[in-house]
């Protein structure tokens, strides 16, 4: 059934009680009596057999979990089927169970158990999802078992596990930080990882848990490097970002002797042009370099590292990625670590990132902004790009100003002043307040068009909109500040407008022009006073501050015509109800009116208050972002946000390069056994990566020709280093097949110890599974095993084949029964190719065949005997397996079925656990029966080989010798299976059963009693 | 448990350790032992970051407040990047929440709905907000934002692109991009978040990947499923994730093998009043749409690849081939996808397709004004060009318009003052004319401002650039396959000033 469904049943449900869909929890009884009676039919259907009720509930639950809704109190009900086979129910449950999990701690330990199972699948995909739902449950308690499946699947032989162990190494982080050190064992074992795809989720891992720990790139740094361009997108991100910061520490700056090249020429007319900030800048640069000058000079010239110019050009390719996050983060790696001539490349890619969505464009533009200030000449080709469409959204619209004003220089202020012009026309009025304010900024750094922009701007006093008049006051005032004397017709022309103008900014604005520049239009001053006067008791604040402002100055510079107006305006203050105008008021007047107590300031009061004020300075608010790591969420809001990393100043001292070198005899990490056609691929890809280095260089490196000899021979080194090391790599794999090769041979030997064969038996996937011998036989009472019939002699023609349960731990599939299958041939001839086919399975049992049996070179001969294990997984029930027995000329359908005893292995306990696990196994679970004693059965002896003969039990000990106590597990769920056996004088007995699957319980204490009776 | 707070009682005699008496346990470490929390006094426990962390024993302490005195920037307590993910309605509602880590309250997005609230146009919604405690990124995309927790440092566009990354899987997935759409698959949207985030961060999100592990929607698939309870989630490992072309699935087969390509060039202009061009340039786009078994190894050349100047291609794509011989060599993914974006150099001079002649008078008394709007083919290589659709954003005084159209139909909105002009195929013989008058609200003055119009039009076979592909080769694979390219020119940006 669809989630279709699953939705608007649970919408319709809930629609009958007046829409609790995004009610947090109203307490009224009606909804909470419904919403417990709904929970109860999804326990039911969750406690069904059929999966597709399971399904069905569990798609209810997370659609419930998705609108967020409350779904916490079935969590017993669903942590249940946690180890269901159906794969869509359980990862729904681990939906739930991730969700719900710190909330129920208790509960959730339940579930604990099936992960560590999960963890031991030959499934890699089992592996990795059970590695991932157990590390995303934060429960404290478990931390030393996620470390320990942590470590364990960093070394796993598949990749992808590996990539889940890197993505779970943050996860334990955040739940337990003592942690740590642990931890940081982990990321240095998975940095040397030589996949791609691990790559990027071990230095995820790495900034999250130890970025300071810069020391355990060192010998990662080329081998990142040249990975890089195969990683995935995200990765690359992170890599990318990481690596900028290694570098800052690494490195020296390209950019040092920048003042020496200057004093060149060349560089010096191109970057002298851009204006006066940048000028102030480089001059500040400068200064700092002739402080150090000196230093400099002895200085050998600079020559870059080669490893630097390994990911300077590693990184470049990244630049045409269709990923925006990828562009941004090679742009800003560029920005902060290439020399100046070679950053221009990143321009045309940011371009392009603009045409992408608007939220892109958002921040993309933030940091165009902040390197267009730095780095003008880099964004001035594609000045048209940030032209302004009245379609686009105001924040882009106000960031596209930003950068056109960044980039104004005298040629081409006139094409950017027109197009002002045209946005002033513009509807959306705070884009137009912006584009005044632009159009100031354009004013203040450019000296040529100062004029012409403060024209443009008085004509816009005459504009319909008040705000756009109100702007222009403002951004004027500003400008007349830096030169007054020309322009007292422009002061006269703003006294006018006081009269039309009522927004508050623009009158204070007008009034603090006048006072400040009165003598400059000594007339019209006293009269503005007057007519403030008037209305003074109306006014905004700010204004009232600055009529008493104005009043104050006049006063000093002209009291003769002003003095009864200043007392007038003073008075209206001195009872105003804001207090900042009452006592502004006080004191003005203290200060300029003299009286006999009145000190010795108010003879300084015309200095105080008509000193010669600097002219603001008005500049963009991008100036400086640059000390935050472009790109990042900081930079953006110009804040440091939580766990930032500062990116570090260049060290005078290059630190010791030789650190990155990689030894040639390295050890070799276990997983590189992945397949070695990987390897292969993978050197296929980096192959022409290397041979890249001449075709990069063209015109970037004729800009610093005397290094650039350098730096070539540099990156040729570096490509020989990486040769040397591959060759190093393909050494290794050599030197591994070797090793595989003894150890394919040592296993086979010990295959041979186990089954007595004349004929070696080709086992074609040993290497996945890697067969541990097992040493335990001491648990079961080998000898005694009972041999079934599978084919009698004469059905099979002459061959004939028995089979027993070997009781031995099935190493390929711990989940899986054993079963050991002789072959006897006693017909005339030979017999070939012996193999199953068509098996004939219960839904959840899975075989796992023998290997097939003369294929190769051997037959089985006549009159010959061989015997070969296969694997059963019976899901834990006595159903029969039916398969087809094959030889070469005939098919046999014969079927295996096992006593319920076989079904389980032993398992060692302390009385104590034992107890402990048996009062847990109450109730319906426990199977007692009484019984009276075959006679040969007396004896605390005989009971125990009766029993472990019967069932595939290990005895665990006990004080009393009339009890005897068994212990084992089922092979395919791993529930507990405990037997007692306490016997009585009289020889009658009582056999107990505990068990969860009662099923196999009830079956089991018949089977026992059956043999204790004989 | 070295959880279990150490209490202390105010009624017996504890004598509070002096300053000398602190320093020697400082330097002799006796007398003090480290325990995670202290009651230092009735219900006031002083207590470490594990203690903070562990909120089911902070229940069982009955705290129900914490005051962070911690120091440093190592002290954040999350450190994944994607927090949580919720999806807003137009209406503000909050209608599919998804936690990647602890669970954050739906709250934390009032923050937003404000600023949604304030902003005219849902797209002048800021995409980074910052709150007290987390950090909202959000995209708005189909009617729809998709709202991001951040707690840490995280580059920006990382979770923007990664929020687009998702709502183009719905798409893909479901054919469209709804609040019904997602509500109805509400259970499918939810497992593919599951897969392509872990921790917070992407774990896969190549599209073949993706449906190898969750098998997209089908009818016939649905009906099977109900009957056989089979399920819709694959339980192999998706090939991609482990060979070196993620981007592809194994196994691909098709009794018809093709390989489509579409030459999608978009031209953004802004001509100003007198019809110049004040800035204009072409991008373009290379779909794909490849069906082809097994592991197909493409080649596509173009006849004149130095027209494009700046190009971005997908990660099948080979870099160092491009580079060398100016050839796209890839290894396609399965079915549809993008396979370059690229723009044509600057130098060309683009061909500007349509000419409006225009003009939009307001008379001076304030109560109307007068709109004449013509539109002719320009430079269109001989080709017609259909779906001409202009539009212009009229002033907020204009109440209502009488306008007759020659061709097509004219629709004016009132509430948000666009006049919509669908003129369809341009006929050169017969230009289309829309005329009439404006009538203003009363009392208002004339408008300072003058609108302008944006164009759209489409014209087939056309790749305006004059960019040709020149010819597609297939190696590693035996079969014949079909193949066809398709061009095509939009109007991108296309803005007239009036």
């Amino acid at each position: 059934m669809s989630a279709n469904s699953a939705f608007n049943e649970e919408k319709g449900g809930s629609s009958n009680v007046g829409e609790p869909e995004y009610g947090h929890d109203p307490a009224s009884g009606g909804i909470f009596s419904s919403d417990y009676k709904r929970h109860d039919d999804l326990k039911e259907m969750l406690d069904s057999n059929k999966d597709s009720l399971k399904l069905e509930a569990m798609k209810r639950i997370v659609a419930m979990i998705a609108r967020g809704k409350n779904a916490s109190d079935l969590f017993p009900a669903v942590v249940k089927n946690v180890a269901c086979k159906n794969i869509e129910v359980k990862k729904l449950v681990y939906v739930y169970l991730v969700r719900y999990a710190e909330e129920q701690q208790d509960l959730a330990l339940l579930s604990i158990s099936t992960f560590q199972r999960g963890l031991k699948d030959p499934n890699q995909l089992i592996r990795a999802s059970a590695l991932r739902v157990l590390s995303s449950i934060r429960v404290t308690i478990i931390v030393p078992i996620m470390m320990l499946a942590i470590k364990e699947a960093a070394s796993d032989m598949s990749p992808y596990v590996r990539k889940t162990a890197a993505h779970a190494i943050p996860k334990l982080y955040s739940l337990d930080p003592d942690q740590k050190d642990c931890l940081i064992e982990v990321i240095e074992k998975l940095l040397a990882d030589k996949t791609t795809l691990v790559a990027g989720s071990v230095v995820m891992a790495f900034e999250e848990v130890c970025p300071e720990r810069i020391d355990l790139i060192h010998k990662n740094y080329r081998k990142l490097c040249n990975l890089l361009i195969d990683v995935e997108e995200w990765g690359q991100v992170v890599i990318i970002n990481m690596l900028t910061r290694y570098a800052r520490t690494q490195f020296l700056n390209p950019n040092m002797n920048e003042s020496l090249l200057e004093e060149g020429g060349g560089e010096k007319a191109f970057y002298g042009s851009d204006g006066d900030d940048d000028e102030e800048e480089d001059k500040d640069e400068k200064d700092k370099k002739k402080a150090e000058a000196p230093s400099v000079v002895k200085r050998k010239p600079y020559v870059m590292d080669p490893d630097h110019r390994l990911l300077l050009r590693n990184t470049k390719p990244l630049l045409q990625s269709r990923n925006a996050a990828v562009v941004m983060a090679v742009a800003q790696l560029y920005f902060h670590l290439a020399p100046k001539a070679e950053v221009g490349v990143i321009a045309k890619a940011l371009v392009r990132l603009m045409r992408s969505h608007s939220e892109v464009q958002y921040v993309v533009l933030q940091n165009v902004a902040t390197m267009s200030i730095k780095r003008r000449g880099m964004f001035e080709p594609y000045l048209k790009s940030f032209y302004i469409r009245s379609t686009d959204p105001t924040q882009i619209k106000v960031l596209k100003l930003e950068v056109l004003t960044n980039l104004a220089n005298e040629t081409n202020i006139s094409t950017i002043l027109r197009e002002f012009q045209t946005y002033i026309k513009s509807m959306d009025k705070d884009f137009v307040a912006a584009t005044i304010q632009a159009i100031g900024r354009c004013a203040t750094n450019i000296g040529e068009v100062r004029d012409t922009c403060l024209n443009g701007l008085v004509q816009l006093l005459s504009n319909r909109d008040e705000l756009v008049v109100a702007e222009s006051v403002v951004v004027i005032k500003k400008l007349l500040q830096m030169q007054p004397e020309q322009h007292s017709d422009i002061i006269k022309h703003m006294a006018k407008l006081t009269d039309n103008i009522q927004v508050p900014m623009a009158r204070a604005s007008i009034l603090w022009l006048i006072g400040e520049y009165c003598e400059h239009v000594p007339k019209i001053a006293p009269d503005v006073l007057r007519k403030m006067a008037k209305t003074f008791t109306n006014e905004e604040d700010i204004v009232k501050l600055q009529i008493i402002n104005l009043a104050a100055k006049l006063y000093l510079t002209n009291s003769k015509q002003t003095k009864l107006l200043t007392q007038y305006v003073l008075n209206l203050a001195k009872y105003d109800q804001n207090y900042d105008i009452r006592d502004r008021a006080r004191f003005i007047r203290q200060l300029i009116v003299p009286t006999d107590k009145s000190g010795a300031l108010s003879k300084y009061a015309k200095k105080l208050f008509l000193a010669l004020k600097p002219a603001p300075v008005l500049e963009s608010p991008f100036k400086d972002r640059d000390h935050f790591q472009l790109g990042s969420l900081s930079h953006l809001l110009n804040a440091k946000a939580g766990g930032y990393q500062e990116l570090p100043d260049w060290p005078e001292a290059a630190p010791d390069p030789s650190v990155r070198n990689v030894e040639v005899k390295e050890s070799v990490p276990e997983w590189t056994k992945c397949s070695s056609r990987e390897k292969r691929k993978e050197k296929k890809v980096e192959k022409p990566f290397y041979s890249d280095s001449e075709g990069e260089s063209g015109p970037t490196e004729s800009a610093d020709s005397d290094t650039a000899s350098d730096s070539e021979s540099g990156s040729e080194e570096s490509g020989s280093g990486s040769e040397s090391e591959e060759s190093d790599q393909q050494s290794e794999s050599g030197s591994e097949e070797d090793e595989e090769e003894e150890e394919r041979k040592k296993k086979k030997e010990k295959i041979k110890d186990i089954f007595p064969l004349n004929i070696s038996v080709c086992l074609a996937d040993h290497a996945i599974f890697p067969l541990p011998v097992s040493t335990n036989q001491t648990i079961t009472p080998s000898g005694n095993l009972k041999t079934y019939e599978l084919l009698h002699r004469i059905t099979g023609e002459g061959l004939s084949v028995e089979y027993c349960f070997s009781r031995q731990p099935f190493s390929p599939d711990p989940h899986m029964v054993a079963v050991q299958i002789q072959f006897t041939n006693s017909a005339a001839s030979e017999a070939k190719n012996l193999h199953i086919e068509d098996a004939k399975l219960q839904s959840g049992m899975r075989m796992k065949e023998f290997p097939e049996i003369g294929h190769h070179r051997c037959t089985l001969p006549a009159g010959e005997t061989v015997s070969v294990v296969m694997g059963i997984d019976f899901c834990d029930s006595t159903q029969a397996a039916n398969f087809q027995l094959c030889t070469h000329t005939r098919k046999f359908f014969v079927s295996i079925q096992p006593p319920v005893g076989e079904l389980m292995m032993p398992i060692f306990m302390t009385e104590n656990e034992f107890k402990k696990e048996q009062g847990q196994l109450m109730g319906m679970n426990e199977i007692t029966e009484k019984v009276t004693l075959g006679e040969k059965c007396h004896g605390e002896h005989a009971v125990i080989q009766r029993v472990t003969t019967a069932a595939n039990l290990s005895r665990v000990p006990c004080g009393s010798d009339k009890e005897c106590r068994f212990a084992g597990k089922t092979v395919t769920s791993g529930s507990l299976v405990l037997v007692s056996v306490v016997t009585k004088d009289n020889g009658a007995a009582q056999v107990t059963v505990n068990c969860e699957k009662m099923v196999i319980g009830t079956m089991l204490v018949k089977d026992i009693l059956q043999t204790l009776t004989q | 448990m070295s959880h279990e707070a150490v209490r202390v009682d105010p009624d017996m005699e504890y004598l509070t350790p002096g300053v000398v008496d602190l320093e020697q346990m400082f330097w002799t470490g006796l007398g003090a032992t480290y325990t995670h929390c202290n009651q230092v006094w009735p219900n006031l426990y002083i207590g470490d970051k594990k203690t903070a962390l562990e909120k089911p024993g902070l229940v069982e302490m009955g705290v129900t407040h914490i005051i962070n005195a911690a120091e440093g920037t190592w002290n954040n307590v999350s450190t994944e990047m994607i927090h949580s993910l919720f999806l807003v309605n137009p209406s503000g509602d909050i209608f599919l929440e998804k936690h990647w880590k602890s669970v954050v309250s739906r709250s934390v997005c009032d923050y937003f709905l404000e600023a949604r609230e304030k902003a005219l146009d849902p797209e002048d919604v800021p995409p980074v907000i910052s709150t007290p405690h987390h950090y909202l990124i959000s995209i708005y995309r189909d009617k729809l934002f998709f709202l991001s927790v951040i707690q840490t440092e995280v580059p920006p566009l990382f979770v923007i692109e990664f929020l687009h990354r998702v709502a183009e899987m719905i798409q893909d997935y479901f054919g469209e991009c709804s609040e019904t759409v997602i509500k109805d698959n509400v259970v499918m949207v939810y497992e593919l978040l599951e897969e392509m985030l872990d921790n917070g961060f992407p774990l896969a999100t190549e599209s073949n990947v993706l449906k190898e592990m969750i098998r997209p929607p089908t009818i016939l698939r649905s009906v099977v499923n109900t009957l056989t309870g089979s399920s819709n989630v694959g339980d192999k490992l998706p090939t991609g994730q482990l060979s070196t072309i993620p981007w592809r699935r194994a196994g691909v087969k098709y009794t018809n093998n093709e390989a489509y390509f579409d030459v999608v060039e978009e031209i953004d202009a802004i001509l100003d009043r007198t019809g110049t061009t004040v800035f204009a340039e072409i991008q373009g786009v290379v779909e794909a749409c490849v069906k082809l078994s097994g592991m197909p190894d493409l080649t596509l050349s173009f006849m004149n690849p130095r027209l494009l100047d700046d190009v971005s291609f997908h990660p099948c794509v080979r870099y160092k081939r491009w580079e060398s011989e100016r050839v796209l060599s890839f290894i396609p993914p399965d079915g549809n996808f993008t396979l370059m974006t690229y723009h044509v150099n600057a130098q060309n001079l683009v061909a500007i397709p349509v000419y409006v002649k225009h003009s939009i008078n307001f008379f001076e008394s304030g109560s109307g004004g007068r709109l004449d709007l013509t539109v002719g083919p320009k430079q269109t290589m001989g080709k017609t060009v259909e779906g001409v659709l202009v539009t212009v954003h009229m002033p907020k005084t204009v109440l209502s318009v009488s306008l007759n159209a020659t061709q097509g139909s004219y629709t004016y909105d009132n509430a948000t003052k666009v006049l919509v002009w669908d003129i369809g195929k341009l006929n050169p013989q017969k230009l289309p004319n829309l005329r009439g008058s404006l009538s203003l609200q009363t009392g208002a003055p004339k408008p300072e401002e003058n609108p302008s119009l944006n164009i759209d039009l489409k014209i087939q076979q056309l790749a305006i650039s004059g960019l040709k592909v020149n010819r597609l080769d297939m190696f590693g694979e035996k079969y014949k396959p079909f193949k066809g390219v398709k061009y095509i020119t939009k109007a991108g940006k296309f803005q007239v000033r009036m």
